[in-house]
């Protein structure tokens, strides 16, 4: 593992825009290593309730190991994590996995593996698929939903939930521009609603615009910047470059 | 010694007559196969569906037991069998030699690693895939391989017939335990056996008929499920035709 320091780049501020209250995640120079490969190097960090955290970077920087390691997927190699002990949250894949059962029991199988009664689990699990425009597709086999409305499903799975935290493995990236449009939107009412803290990844930006109080650049498994929303769009660090090229933001430090 | 075209006739003829020395000796053997694979069906989906998600010192060892048992002869399963089950062995005070329940048991042992093995690659490769975002949904170990079996339900179900097809096609094991009395243990495998031996060739082949027709209609309902399944939600699973061992 490399051990060298390299410095990060935060803002004069660092202080994000919507800031908040406890730290819900805790990372001190943690590291995830795959057989011989470092996914994730000297990564020290410290996500608080109610930020907007998006995590940007090319593809193999580390963001999906990331999500993981918040969700506790994984545990790391080296380094610690801390996190909230008490808090429900819920991470949703680039491709959320459909049960071969209908809309509906897909929903209500997430509160029932929380110790939801089975009855009760369905009947919320209409309501939240009518909150993402999905009630007249609730008895249909979920496998047979297109990816975008496999994507609002796995939201209506968040949001019955009432996760107090949602991590996000890329959204939208699998998903044509109209369904694009509207898992967005949805994402935005849940970050305005009840929902306290979003840590997701994206490669467009227009999601980063419309959602992140903060910003992560990732790089070959570290942190390269740390930064406000704002300032990463505006591509306040010195020499940083946020066009987008391909959906992939380009940024030199 | 007939000819083979007389005896063909001959075993066509008591097919059609529906001969009830035919239709016992072929009841019994679906109820003996049908048995076992239910009873297999029941243990090596559990057992093979928590082996796909569980990770333990030692595991490699027991996938490799798993999959030399299924290549385990059926005669050795009978002779296993008949130790247990012999007078003087463990279980001898059951009594079950030369009986229904020998059989059953015999069948039970031969399909049980294929059930447990083709269970477990099946979940396996189902945890590989989907595994973590069940555990992210809030399902533990034991909770995540029973949602993923119940999941692959129809490869499931295309494992049991297979293991149905090991079962009704295999001679060794219930020769052994069952000692083919007429009437009471005879089924279609050691019938065909002893009527080619004794020379009654039209039963032996009209055994033969009905054996593959099992054969070949557990075929025709594999193939079904998979395109009906392909059909259902675009899943393909495959798993290996039925053969007569």
């Amino acid at each position: 593992m490399n051990l060298v320091e390299e410095p990060l780049v935060t803002a004069q501020n660092a202080q994000p825009a919507r800031v908040a209250g406890r730290a819900m995640f805790m990372l001190d120079r943690v590291g995830v290593r795959f057989g011989s490969t470092w996914a994730l190097q000297s990564v020290s960090l410290s996500i608080r309730a109610g930020e907007r955290v998006a995590l940007v970077g090319p593809n193999g920087s580390g963001k999906t190991t990331l999500l993981r390691l918040l969700n506790g997927l994984i545990e790391p190699s080296a380094g610690t994590v801390q996190r909230p002990a008490t808090t429900r949250q819920t991470l949703l894949f680039q491709r959320p996995y459909m049960l071969r059962t209908t809309a509906q029991r897909n929903v209500a199988v997430g509160l029932w593996l929380r110790g939801a009664r089975w009855r009760d689990a369905c009947k919320q699990a209409d309501e939240a698929l009518s909150r993402v425009g999905l009630a007249a597709l609730a008895q249909r086999n979920a496998r047979t939903l297109s990816v975008g409305q496999q994507q609002r499903l796995a939201l209506a799975r968040a949001w019955v939930m009432a996760s107090d935290v949602l991590l996000l493995d890329e959204p939208t990236a699998s998903i044509d521009l109209n369904a694009r449009r509207e898992v967005e939107t949805l994402l935005s009412e849940f970050a305005a609603g009840r929902l306290q803290t979003l840590v997701f990844s994206s490669h467009p930006l227009e999601l980063v615009g419309r959602l992140a109080s903060r910003v992560l650049c990732l790089q070959d498994g570290r942190i390269r910047a740390d930064l406000p929303a704002q300032e990463f769009l505006q591509g306040a660090v010195t020499g940083a470059s946020t066009r987008s090229f391909d959906g992939v933001p380009k940024w030199r430090l | 010694m007939d000819t083979i075209p007389q005896a063909t006739a001959a075993a066509l003829h008591l097919l059609a007559s529906l001969d009830p020395a035919l239709l016992s000796v072929v009841g019994r053997s679906l109820a003996v196969s049908m048995s076992a694979c239910l009873l297999a069906f029941g243990f090596g989906v559990l057992a093979g569906a928590w082996l796909g998600v569980s990770r333990f010192a030692g595991r490699g060892a027991v996938l490799a037991v798993l999959n030399t048992l299924l290549a385990l002869p059926s005669v050795v399963v009978g002779l296993l069998v008949y130790l247990l089950l012999s007078r003087s062995g463990p279980l001898g005070f059951l009594g079950w030699l030369y009986s229904f329940q020998a059989m059953v048991l015999a069948q039970t042992i031969l399909v049980a690693p294929v059930v447990m093995a083709l269970t477990r690659q099946a979940i396996e490769d189902a945890d590989h895939a989907h595994g973590e975002q069940l555990t992210s949904l809030g399902a533990a170990p034991l909770m995540r391989s029973l949602l993923l079996a119940w999941d692959e339900r129809y490869a499931l179900l295309t494992v049991l017939i297979a293991a149905f097809g090991r079962a009704i096609s295999e001679v060794g094991a219930v020769m052994i335990v069952g000692g083919n009395i007429d009437g009471f243990t005879r089924v279609m495998t050691t019938a065909i056996a002893l009527e080619t031996s004794k020379g009654d060739l039209p039963l032996a082949i009209a055994l033969g008929i009905v054996l593959l027709m099992v054969v070949l209609t557990l075929n025709a309902l594999l193939a079904a499920l998979r395109s009906w399944r392909h059909g259902v939600d675009g899943a393909a699973t495959q798993v290996a035709p039925v053969g007569v061992a």
